[in-house]
């Protein structure tokens, strides 16, 4: 029996919630790029948003059950379009991650992360909450593997790392027990250890930007300047911030791309203490939102999906938030719904779209 | 395909999702403390560093003090030039621009290298100057490259203008960068790497003065160091300029007389101890210095065996020879023994088993013949009679063997002998022998020519011994003049009390030197109507004979030192030519310095402009009749300087001014001050004499 569906259960207050952090985020990208050759950009980041609403909503109309039918097309399609990314990607500095398609530059990476929140949920849904033998795991590993291997060639660290917590929310979620986790746990640390040592996976200057982290003030011009220009720009901000387009560091241009990976840093040194906690408030609540609408949710993919989406935005702001801070090395990961730029707005609202989906389809069975 | 949606049954445990919940929460607690820690424990410190980041401190460089002479005549100006620095607050590294830079600037790349680490550890605000006085050429290097090259900044700044040839370069020194071993010293706590430094002569000891303090334009800058923003500017002070106590004409005059031969002359004014001339012959250029130096020429110049940057007059230590006689005779004098001494020279005597040879058979003198004639054999007898420690009470006395503590960085002390240095330096009781060989200036004496000026002048002023200074210190302020006094310790100025009879006798024997006379020493350096009195000196150099050609190694060392008046006079002149044979010679370089100087004394005695401010009437003239032309001496050439002998000769042309009353003539014209009138009617006079 089919419920009409009707856009009263849509989430209006988790997109309410949005839409506030999506002000606030045009409002700094406007005062960070004031003097810069970026000047105008947050007009750019609106229409970005308006496109992300449309997209939201259209992809609240498709059922979710439907997308994950068709998902496994889809992931095949994107590990073509990786490989091509690979051998006829323009080289963006040194890095392949486009491919342009007439007037726009297109970034596979990103929509394989969307792709693989539905696999993965699919995948782990499929096997209905049973306990996961070795097989199952490493399905799902091979999953989530081959696009990372095919991400981290072009090479971006960023975008690959942040296909990790997909996986590790479905192993999670999907029913894991406590002895597989170990294990994989230790083969992992050994697996990372010798990639490290290794020297093949990663380049030198990615293996600089994870330490520098560490102690950036060794380093004040090269790999760590970045790092210390934030943690001075966040720090200086105080309690109460500087006040908008009053950010020095920000302003001086000494704050690297400060409407996009380090919006974070430049809206702590503008409105300080204060300000980054209602911005890191905001992000909270809208994760319990998230994870709400998982408990609620239809059916196992649905919830799936759901934690996936709050997997994958978790570890972003973990990480960008950490990066800013000091506690995290520079992995080039953008803070969802903040940072300049259209591919990281449109799969935030994508997958916005997909938990409006599930939320409507709560009574739907 | 063979998806199944799942059941409703089907569903994530809640405790799975509470562990998920919770592991955000902690996330989230994680990052608040992060913030916590920068933006509240940490804020005040990252304050500091922001301010650092954004404030950029554009020098304005000082204008250095110019240095005038006595009459404010400009010795040593500047000139404007651009340099060229580097910005490394780029937020990027320059290491791969270091070449290009280097091509355009012509630069030596590892020169440039060099510089930059030197400036390591400076803070990252301050520009590196990498190229000073750069061509337009490559000024235009750095406007075309200004996208490629943001880090080059050129600044307009001052640069030091010498004179030319090494006019009087060892008393005015010269400036360079501020070494490293010098930043380490206290003295220099408040200089900043690239800083101009003084490194000799005047601009090292007044630098502090010199150097004025350098402003800044404070602006804000974005990390590519563009000007975003302006907080202000500190004004640079420029710095005080110096008036020297030297006079141009007789620097000049002194300069040309010594020419190419290696030596030094200094001339004071031994009433205040007024250095009126200070030449060290080779010279070098000091406008070399102000813009980098390059290695080959600084190695040629410090391994040149004449030693072209060692101030000779300060810093060079010889035997005085023969002018050391004058030290000896008011030591004997003022010991009662010299009065009535009479010595039988046959060539020489013996002493202590050995013979001591003079110059000629002098035959039977007394001191008022033996000064004149310098006879080695008087002074062989008076010194055994003294003893060398007497000798050493007097000599000490009169400032030898110590600093004069003129102000000028590293003057040298020189050594004068006695048993107590015997002992302190060789630990051995000292051999009377030697006694004889110090009586004539030889031995281990060691002098510098500016101890023997002040020493004869001194004694000439009846002991009245003058600190020498280069700079007046009325100029300076007062807590930096005793800074000077107390840097410069040294002989200072002292009142040695002289026997009525030492003092005369002595200033008649040495004007009878430059008079005309058998075996007079210093007769060629005669001059008709001057009282020009001296003391020649030819030091013979350690394992050296009279080979006589002048600027052989083994030649003797030349040294005149003379004064004009003989009593209480108005300038003291050392000349010492090294290896420049008889002291006649140097006694002839002292004599042009006289010239000079009396000739201008006279123009001056007569330019009424000088008197203007004198209310009673003074005499106007141009015209100095020269006496007729006398039969020439006897023996050498005196010069003739045109001194009026007679006092009707004098006054021939002459008539008298007020030139503070009005003076009939064009009212038009004086319709100012006196002065113009004055010449426009004092100058047909000089004509209607026929004198030009």
């Amino acid at each position: 029996m089919r419920r009409l569906m009707s856009f009263r259960d849509f989430d209006w207050t988790l997109l309410g919630m949005v839409l506030l952090l999506c002000t606030i985020s045009v409002l700094e990208i406007y005062s960070a790029t004031l003097h810069t050759k970026y000047v105008g950009f947050h007009t750019k980041q609106m229409y970005w948003i308006a496109a992300g609403i449309v997209a939201m909503f259209l992809f609240a109309k498709v059922d979710y059950h439907k997308l994950i039918d068709y998902v496994l097309w889809a992931y095949g399609v994107f590990l073509v379009a990786l490989i091509a990314v690979l051998v006829a990607g323009q080289k963006v500095l040194g890095a392949r991650r486009w491919i342009k398609l007439g007037p726009m530059h297109f970034q596979p990476s990103e929509w394989v992360k969307l792709i693989l929140i539905l696999a993965v949920a699919r995948y782990f849904a499929n096997l209905g909450g049973r306990s996961l033998t070795w097989k199952d795991i490493f399905k799902a590993f091979a999953l989530v593997g081959v696009p990372m291997l095919l991400v981290i060639k072009q090479p971006d660290l960023g975008t690959t790392l942040t296909y990790t917590p997909i996986l590790i929310a479905g192993l999670f979620l999907g029913g894991i027990n406590l002895r597989q986790a170990l294990i994989l746990a230790t083969c992992g640390l050994v697996l990372v250890g010798g990639a490290w040592s290794s020297g093949k996976l990663l380049k030198p200057y990615q293996k600089a930007r994870l330490t520098s982290f560490i102690n950036p003030d060794n380093d004040p011009r090269g790999t760590g300047y970045q790092l210390l220009q934030s943690k001075i720009a966040v720090g200086s901000g105080g309690i109460w911030g500087k006040g908008a387009a009053k950010g020095t560091q920000t302003q001086g241009d000494f704050l690297p791309i400060p409407h996009a990976d380090f919006i974070f840093a430049a809206f702590g040194e503008e409105h300080g203490f204060v300000g980054a906690f209602f911005v890191l408030l905001l992000y909270f609540l809208i994760l319990m939102r998230l994870i709400q609408n998982a408990q609620t949710a239809a059916d196992l993919s649905g919830s799936l999906i759901i934690m996936g989406i709050v997997a994958v935005l978790t570890f972003q702001i973990a990480v960008n938030v950490g990066m800013v801070i000091g506690f995290m090395p520079v992995t080039g990961i953008p803070l969802p719904l903040m940072s300049y730029g259209g591919s990281s707005v449109l799969f935030t609202f994508l997958a916005l779209g997909v938990v409006m989906n599930v939320r409507m389809r709560r009574f739907v069975n | 395909m063979s998806f199944s949606r799942g059941s409703r049954d089907e569903k994530l445990s809640t405790l799975k999702l509470t562990v998920v919940q919770y592991g955000i929460v902690l996330m989230m607690l994680a990052l608040v403390a992060g913030l916590w820690r920068l933006q509240v424990l940490g804020a005040e410190n990252f304050r500091l560093l922001a301010d650092q980041n954004r404030i950029r401190k554009v020098p304005i460089l000082a204008g250095r003090g110019k240095l005038f002479d006595r009459e404010n005549r400009i010795i040593v100006d500047n000139y404007p030039s651009v340099s060229c620095f580097l910005v490394r607050e780029m937020g990027r590294s320059v290491d791969n621009d270091l070449p290009l830079i280097a091509r355009g600037l012509n630069l030596d790349l590892d020169q440039l290298r060099a510089t930059l680490r030197h400036f390591r550890a400076a803070p990252g605000y301050q520009p590196i100057p990498i190229k000073q006085d750069i061509t337009a050429d490559e000024q235009a290097f750095i406007e075309a490259h200004r996208n490629e090259l943001p880090e080059l900044e050129t600044i307009d700044e001052e640069r030091r203008l010498y004179p030319r040839d090494g006019f009087a370069a060892h008393l005015i020194g010269y400036v360079g960068e501020v070494s490293e071993e010098d930043l380490n010293q206290s003295r220099y706590a408040a200089y900043e790497p690239g800083d101009m430094v003084g490194k000799a002569g005047v601009e090292e000891t007044y630098d502090e003065l010199l150097r004025g303090q350098d402003g800044s334009r404070d602006v804000i800058v974005d990390s590519r160091g563009r000007e975003v923003g302006y907080l202000g500017t500190q004004h640079a002070i420029p710095g005080q300029d110096l008036k020297l106590t030297i006079d141009i004409d007789l620097q000049r005059a002194a300069e040309l007389a010594l020419g190419s031969a290696n030596g030094a002359v200094v001339a004071m004014d031994p009433r205040n101890g007024e250095i009126l001339a200070m030449v060290s012959h080779p010279s070098y250029d000091p406008n070399a210095f102000a813009v980098r130096i390059s290695r080959v020429d600084w190695n040629k110049l410090i391994t040149d065996p004449a030693h072209p940057l060692m101030n000779k007059a300060i810093q060079d230590q010889l035997a005085p020879g023969s002018t050391f006689k004058i030290i000896m005779s008011a030591a004997g004098l003022q010991e009662g023994v010299a009065q009535n001494m009479h010595v039988m020279c046959n060539g020489g005597a013996n002493f202590y088993g050995r013979f001591f040879h003079c110059d000629h058979h002098h035959g039977l003198l007394d001191i008022h013949e033996a000064i004149p004639m310098s006879c080695d054999t008087f002074f062989y007898t008076l010194a055994e009679k003294l003893g060398i420690d007497t000798i050493a009470k007097y000599a000490t006395s009169f400032g030898l063997g110590a600093k004069t503590g003129i102000d000028l960085p590293n003057e040298m002390a020189g050594v004068m002998p006695s048993t107590q240095w015997e002992m302190k330096n060789y630990h051995q009781r000292y051999y009377p022998g030697n006694t004889i060989s110090v009586g004539i200036g030889q031995g281990e004496t060691q002098v510098t020519p500016l101890q023997l000026a002040r020493a004869l002048g001194g004694i000439a002023s009846d002991g009245h011994m003058v600190r020498p200074h280069v700079v007046a210190p009325d100029q300076l302020p007062a807590q930096f003049r005793q800074a000077v006094q107390d840097s410069f310790p040294g002989s200072g100025d002292v009142n040695v009390p002289l026997r009525p009879d030492t003092w005369n006798t002595i200033t008649e024997g040495m004007a009878a030197a430059t008079t005309p006379g058998l075996y007079h020493t210093a007769e060629a350096a005669h001059l008709d109507g001057v009282d020009f009195a001296g003391k020649t000196g030819t030091a013979q150099v350690v394992g050296g004979g009279d080979t006589h050609n002048q600027g052989g190694a083994k030649t003797p060392n030349s040294w005149f030192v003379g004064m004009v008046p003989r009593r209480n006079p108005e300038i003291v002149i050392a000349v010492l030519q090294e290896h420049g044979d008889w002291g006649s010679n140097s006694a002839k370089i002292a004599a042009q310095l006289v010239t000079v100087y009396v000739n201008k004394k006279r123009m001056q005695d007569h330019n009424i402009l000088d008197q203007a401010s004198l209310s009673k009437p003074v005499e106007v003239g141009a015209v100095w009749t020269g006496p007729e032309p006398k039969p020439e001496p006897r023996r050498g050439g005196g010069k003739r300087i045109g001194a009026g002998q007679q006092d009707s000769e004098l006054h021939m042309g002459h008539f008298m001014v007020n030139p503070v009353a009005p003076v009939s003539g064009p009212r038009s014209l004086a319709a100012g001050r006196l002065p113009v009138p004055v010449w426009l009617l004092a100058a047909p006079l000089r004509f209607k004499n026929g004198q030009p």
